[in-house]
């Protein structure tokens, strides 16, 4: 068993680190019947707040609690768990996330998308097209989208309950007056079939297009707002913008340093004292997998299996 | 001759109402109805009830006892029964209000062409290009310098603020228009600048208005009939001069020598 775990990705899990004296994946079975409980509703009513009982987790707030805590509700030992923050894998908050449910379930983990079945993001979506019955469980900060601009509580739930959104508006129209664009450049609101207004969590609104209509099924969790919200397979979502300022995400006039990307969201890093600097995948099992693939096509023989535009030299934005 | 329902019909009327908070009367058994392009004052001195009448009738306060019946675009609807969405719908659409503190009816920190479109954009307008447009042509109409429609209200003048909160009202075409002491904490200039403005607009947009005020010498210059209210209950109304030149109630007839007096 253990040999076939290396073999499937980089991380796997190791059956014989599982912690003892700790239930499945770390809450109770109450717990997790109420989290599902409230998860039911959230799907039921896409992009809709549901008010949960959070419960105290061995992380500080901030630290993904409410991803966690659905995560830990939904997953089953058949489960294979991706973990990322900002697109990675390998970064503090994504490793211990991922430990804490090697130990505490004993589940397979990857870095690989395509070959997990839940996949608990901080602030992105990976760039591979998500499938359906994947799961993708995003970490949280702040659930109310209205808040910044109308900080009464009960006058918030009035005016979703009665998708009154006037002011969401109000928000756009004073970007476009004071910068000529729409500046939200994350947690760029959107609506939800057609309904509720919802906050996608801090993810770049270059990622908003890929919600829209998603095979996987999508929840957030807040663990420190106590609220859970999801939205179903295959439900539109809209970013919200004005006829004369469409919605547009963020583009690069660089190409991925490392894969050739031009179609992945980009970091920017800093290479050296003189402040060179260079733009790669946030996505770094994306990129891998495209250089991994390069690769292969290179030992091969150049198949003309990559498109031209992947191949580092060849392309236009260079 | 043919006649329009809305002619033959007020555009509101409102039944006995009354509001209770606890034993205290905040007002009592008050009925009128309002017909298209008249402006009512509601005028008595501060306690009196009149600020609690016209927060029951614009569909912000709750009646204890009573009923206001609206002739909406889509029909006749009891304001104090009608579903909220209904309700709510109605109040950002067809009807305004202007508050005494322009802290109350204004954004502080939304630039006035953002407090301006707030009411297009929440009926649906999704082009920024008309909501600007829209926003300008309104403050070309209150007398507010174009050039300001990047600023917050915290930037203007009392007056000015006033006369944004009309225009942030009146952009969707209402046809009722609730003003509570509009002009109360003005400059005497600013308050007749800002009358002759609501003076305009009333005959331009034939526009129906309840305003509440202690300001005799408002109500003169702007409405057509009173009610003269006192601890709760309407003590005397009537057409404006017959009741200002004329009064007969000793409430009234104080009220009205005492302005007279120099
Ligand atoms: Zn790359």
């Amino acid at each position: 068993m253990k040999k076939q775990f290396k073999e499937q990705s980089e991380t796997g899990s190791d059956l014989s680190c599982v912690m003892e004296g700790y239930n499945f994946a770390y809450l109770d079975e109450q717990t997790k019947r109420m989290i599902r409980r409230t998860i039911l509703k959230a799907v039921a009513i896409p992009g809709y707040q549901v008010p949960f009982g959070s419960r105290e987790m061995p992380l500080p707030y901030g630290w993904g609690t409410g991803g966690i805590q659905v995560t830990a509700s939904l997953i089953g030992p058949e489960d294979t768990l991706k973990v990322i923050d900002q697109g990675a894998d390998d970064t503090t908050n994504a490793v211990s996330i991922r430990r804490f449910f090697s130990r505490t379930a004993g589940v397979h983990t990857t870095t690989r998308t395509r070959e997990a079945t839940i996949i608990q993001t901080r602030h992105r979506i990976p760039e591979a097209h998500l499938r359906n019955g994947q799961i993708i469980v995003y970490q949280v900060p702040i659930p109310e989208p209205l808040r910044f601009i109308e900080p009464r509580a009960k006058e918030v739930l009035r005016m979703h309950a009665l998708k009154e959104y006037g002011i969401m508006f109000v928000k756009l129209y004073e970007d476009i007056s004071r910068y000529g664009r729409i500046a939200k450049a994350f947690d760029y609101p959107v609506l939800v079939n057609d309904r509720y207004v919802m906050s996608p969590s801090p993810i770049p609104k270059f990622d908003n297009p890929k919600m829209d209509r998603m095979p996987a099924l999508q929840i957030f969790g807040a663990g420190r707002e106590k609220r859970i919200y999801a939205v179903p397979p295959y439900t539109k979502v809209k970013s919200l913008d004005f006829e004369d300022y469409p919605f547009e995400v963020e583009r690069w006039s660089q190409c991925c340093a490392l894969c050739g990307s031009d179609h992945s969201y980009l970091d920017e890093i800093i290479t050296d004292d003189q402040g060179s600097r260079m733009y790669v995948c946030s996505d770094t099992d994306y990129c891998s997998q495209r250089l991994a693939g390069r690769d292969r096509d290179f030992q091969r023989g150049f198949k003309g299996k990559i498109p031209a535009s992947s191949a580092i030299g060849t392309k236009k934005c260079a | 001759m043919c006649m329009k329902d809305s002619d033959h019909i007020p555009l509101l009327k409102v039944k006995s109402i009354s509001k209770y908070y606890g034993r205290r009367i905040g007002c009592h058994g008050i009925g009128f109805e309002l017909w298209p392009g008249e402006v009512l004052g509601i005028v008595g001195e501060s306690g009196s009830g009149k600020t609690t009448l016209l927060n029951c009738i614009s569909g912000q306060l709750e009646p204890s006892e009573g009923a206001v019946w609206y002739a909406s675009n889509g029909g006749v609807i009891d304001m104090c029964k009608a579903p909220e969405p209904q309700r709510r719908l109605v109040m950002r659409t067809e009807m305004g209000t202007v508050y005494q503190n322009p802290r109350d009816g204004l954004r502080m920190h939304v630039s006035a062409g953002g407090n301006i479109g707030e009411r297009l954009m929440a009926n649906g307008l999704r082009h920024y290009g008309q909501v600007r447009r829209k926003a300008l042509n309104w403050l070309e109409k209150v007398e507010i310098d174009q050039e300001r429609i990047d600023d917050t209200p915290d930037t203007f003048s009392g007056g000015m603020q006033q006369r944004l909160q009309i225009a942030r009202n009146l952009v969707t075409g209402p046809r009722i228009i609730f003003m509570d002491e509009p002009t109360s904490g003005l400059d005497v200039s600013v308050q007749a600048r800002l009358l002759d403005l609501l003076r305009g607009l009333v005959t331009e947009l034939d526009l129906s208005m309840v305003m509440v005020t202690h300001d005799l010498a408002v109500t003169r210059l702007l409405a057509h009939r009173l009610i003269v209210m006192k601890d709760g209950e309407a003590v005397e109304s009537g057409l404006t001069d017959q009741v200002l030149d004329d009064p007969q109630h000793p409430y009234t007839q104080l009220l009205v020598s005492s302005i007279l007096q120099p």
